[in-house]
C-alpha cells in the first residue's frame, strides 16, 4: 500500500485537473485537461523519443567530459599545493557563474555553425563542480594512518595519489558524479533553451517550438517526457552508486 | 643496538609534549613502553619510527628502508583491499613484482593464523582478525625493528591474550626488534624483556626494568614471583610517575 502511496495521489491529482478542466471549461491553449496532454504524448511520440535521445546525448557526453576534466584538475591539487591554491578560485568561480548569463557568448563562440557543441560546453561548466569538489574532498579523505605508512614504506608522490589518495576517494567520487549528472541533464535544458529556435532539437526546443505555435497539451507532454528521464537517471545513479559502495566496502 | 633517542625533546603547541629522554633499543630485545595517557608514550614510538622529528637532540635507526615496520592501535588497512593485496602493498610499493608480493603476503597471513582469509576484505573481518592482517603487514618486510603503537587497545581480553603471545611466537621466528606501547601493566610484563616506565607530560624515564624469565612466556607466567614482583616494581614507579 505504501509503495503505491505516490502512485495514488498522482491519479487523484490528475483526476482533480480533468474534472476541473472539463466543469470550468477551460480553453485548452491555456490549460489542456490530461487526457489532452494523453492524446499529444501519443501523437508526437516518435519525435519526443528523438528529442529525449539528443537531450539525454548531450548530458552524458558533457558528464563523461566533466568528469575527465574534474578529475584530473583534482589530482593536480592533491600532487602539488602550487596548483591548489591556483584552481581552486577559478573552480568556484565556474560554479558562481550563472549557466543562462554564460550561453549567449559560448554560443557565438562554439556555436553558430556547430550549437552542439556549445550545448556541451555549457552543460560541462554545470557538472563540472560537483565531481570537482568531491574529489579534491576526497582525496584529502585518507585515513591518517595509511598515509603515515605509505610515508614509511618510501611511496613516491604518484604512489601515494594512485594507491591510497584516489581509491579512498571513491565514495566521494560517486556522490559528485551522482550529483553532477543530475546538473549535465539541467544544464543541457537550459543551455538548449539558451540557444533558441536555432540550436539542437532537443527536448527543450520541443517545449520552445510548442510553445511558440500554442500547442500546449505538446509543451506538458514533453515536460512529462523530460520528468521521465530525470526520475530514471537519477534511479540508474542511485543504483550505481550503490553498487560501486558495496564493492568499494566490500560488504 | 638498532635504534635510539639521545636527550630527545618534542616540543608542541601547548609546551613540552616529551623529553629530555634518551633510550637505547637492543638487538632481538622486546621494550614495553608504559605510562598514563599523553604522556608522549606514543610521541616516542612515533621518533623511533621516523614518522616525527624531534625538535631536539638526536634519533638514530641502525636500519635500512622496509627493515622498520608500524602497527597502530586500529588495524588501518585499506577497505577496498583484500587482506592479502593489503599485506602485499609495502613490497609492492618498494618494487617488488606483483606475484611474488602475493606470495609473501600469503605466508605472512599464513603466520598469524590466517590462511584462508586471503581474498576476504577487512570489512568482513573481525576486530582481532583485522589485527592480525596488520601484523601480518607488520611482518611481510621481515624487519629488523618492529613498533607497535598499542597494538590490542581495542580488542578484548582473550583476543588480546592470544595474541600477545602470537606476538611472542613469531618473535621467535626471527627475533626482531620489537618496541610496543601499552598502558596495561600486566601486559608489559607479560610480553617485554624490558619495560620502561615514562612519567606524565612532559614524558620522562621513570624507571627501566628488566623482566627475567624465558620467552616466549611459559603457560602459567602471569602467576610466577617474577612476574608479580616486576608488575608490582612497575606499578609502583608508574603512580610516582603519575603523581609527579
Amino acid at each position: 500500500m505504501n509503495r503505491l502511496a505516490p502512485f495514488l495521489l498522482i491519479a487523484f491529482l490528475l483526476g482533480g485537473w480533468e474534472i476541473a478542466c472539463r466543469v470550468m471549461q477551460v480553453p485548452v491553449y491555456f490549460l489542456p485537461p490530461p487526457s489532452a496532454v494523453g492524446a499529444a504524448l501519443l501523437e508526437h511520440w516518435p519525435a519526443l523519443v528523438a528529442a529525449s535521445w539528443r537531450t539525454l546525448s548531450v548530458a552524458l557526453i558533457s558528464l563523461l567530459l566533466a568528469s575527465l576534466i574534474a578529475q584530473a584538475l583534482a589530482i593536480l591539487t592533491a600532487v602539488s599545493p602550487f596548483l591548489d591554491r591556483a584552481i581552486r578560485p577559478l573552480a568556484s568561480v565556474v560554479q558562481v557563474t550563472p549557466v543562462v548569463a554564460i550561453a549567449p557568448l559560448v554560443l557565438i563562440w562554439a556555436g553558430l555553425d556547430h550549437p552542439e557543441r556549445a550545448l556541451v560546453t555549457l552543460a560541462v561548466l554545470v557538472a563540472f563542480f560537483p565531481i570537482f569538489s568531491g574529489a579534491t574532498a576526497g582525496l584529502r579523505s585518507a585515513d591518517p594512518d595509511l598515509e603515515r605508512l605509505f610515508a614509511l614504506y618510501g611511496a613516491g608522490r604518484w604512489q601515494r595519489v594512485v594507491r591510497l589518495r584516489l581509491p579512498s576517494a571513491v565514495p566521494f567520487l560517486l556522490e559528485g558524479h551522482k550529483v553532477g549528472a543530475g546538473l549535465a541533464l539541467i544544464g543541457a535544458v537550459v543551455a538548449e533553451f539558451g540557444a533558441g529556435s536555432g540550436g539542437v532539437r532537443g527536448l527543450a526546443w520541443q517545449i520552445l517550438d510548442a510553445g511558440n505555435k500554442l500547442q500546449t497539451d505538446r509543451m506538458i507532454a514533453a515536460l512529462v517526457v523530460l520528468g521521465a528521464m530525470g526520475v530514471a537517471l537519477h534511479a540508474v545513479l542511485e543504483a550505481t552508486e550503490r553498487a560501486g559502495l558495496k564493492w568499494w566496502r566490500g560488504r | 643496538m638498532i635504534a635510539s633517542l639521545s636527550n630527545v625533546e618534542v616540543d608542541y603547541d601547548r609546551g613540552l609534549a616529551l623529553g629530555p629522554v634518551s633510550l637505547e633499543i637492543g638487538d632481538g630485545e622486546i621494550v614495553a613502553l608504559v605510562g598514563p595517557s599523553g604522556c608522549g608514550k606514543s610521541t616516542a614510538l612515533r621518533l623511533l619510527a621516523g614518522l616525527e622529528q624531534p625538535t631536539r637532540g638526536t634519533v638514530t635507526r641502525a636500519t635500512g628502508r622496509g627493515e622498520t615496520s608500524v602497527v597502530f592501535q586500529a588495524p588501518t588497512l585499506a577497505p577496498w583491499l583484500s587482506a592479502q593485496a593489503n599485506v602485499a602493498l609495502p613490497l609492492e610499493l618498494a618494487g617488488t613484482p606483483r606475484p611474488e608480493a602475493r606470495r609473501r603476503a600469503d605466508e605472512a597471513l599464513a603466520r598469524v593464523g590466517l590462511s584462508g582469509a586471503e581474498g576476504a576484505r577487512p570489512a568482513q573481518l573481525s576486530g582481532g582478525m583485522a589485527m592480525r592482517v596488520s601484523l601480518a603487514r607488520a611482518l611481510v618486510t621481515s624487519p629488523r625493528l618492529l613498533l607497535l603503537d598499542e597494538p590490542f587497545a581495542a580488542l578484548d581480553e582473550i583476543t588480546r591474550r592470544a595474541l600477545a603471545n602470537d606476538v611472542l611466537t613469531l618473535w621467535a621466528a626471527t627475533k626482531p626488534a620489537i618496541v610496543f606501547v601499552t598502558h596495561n601493566v600486566e601486559e608489559a610484563v607479560y610480553m617485554a624483556s624490558r619495560v620502561v616506565v615514562i612519567s606524565r607530560g612532559p614524558g620522562q624515564i621513570a624507571g627501566d626494568f628488566p623482566v627475567d624469565g624465558p620467552l616466549p612466556r611459559p603457560p602459567h607466567f602471569r602467576t610466577e614471583a617474577t612476574f608479580r614482583t616486576t608488575a608490582e616494581a612497575v606499578s609502583t614507579a608508574l603512580a610516582a610517575g603519575v603523581e609527579a
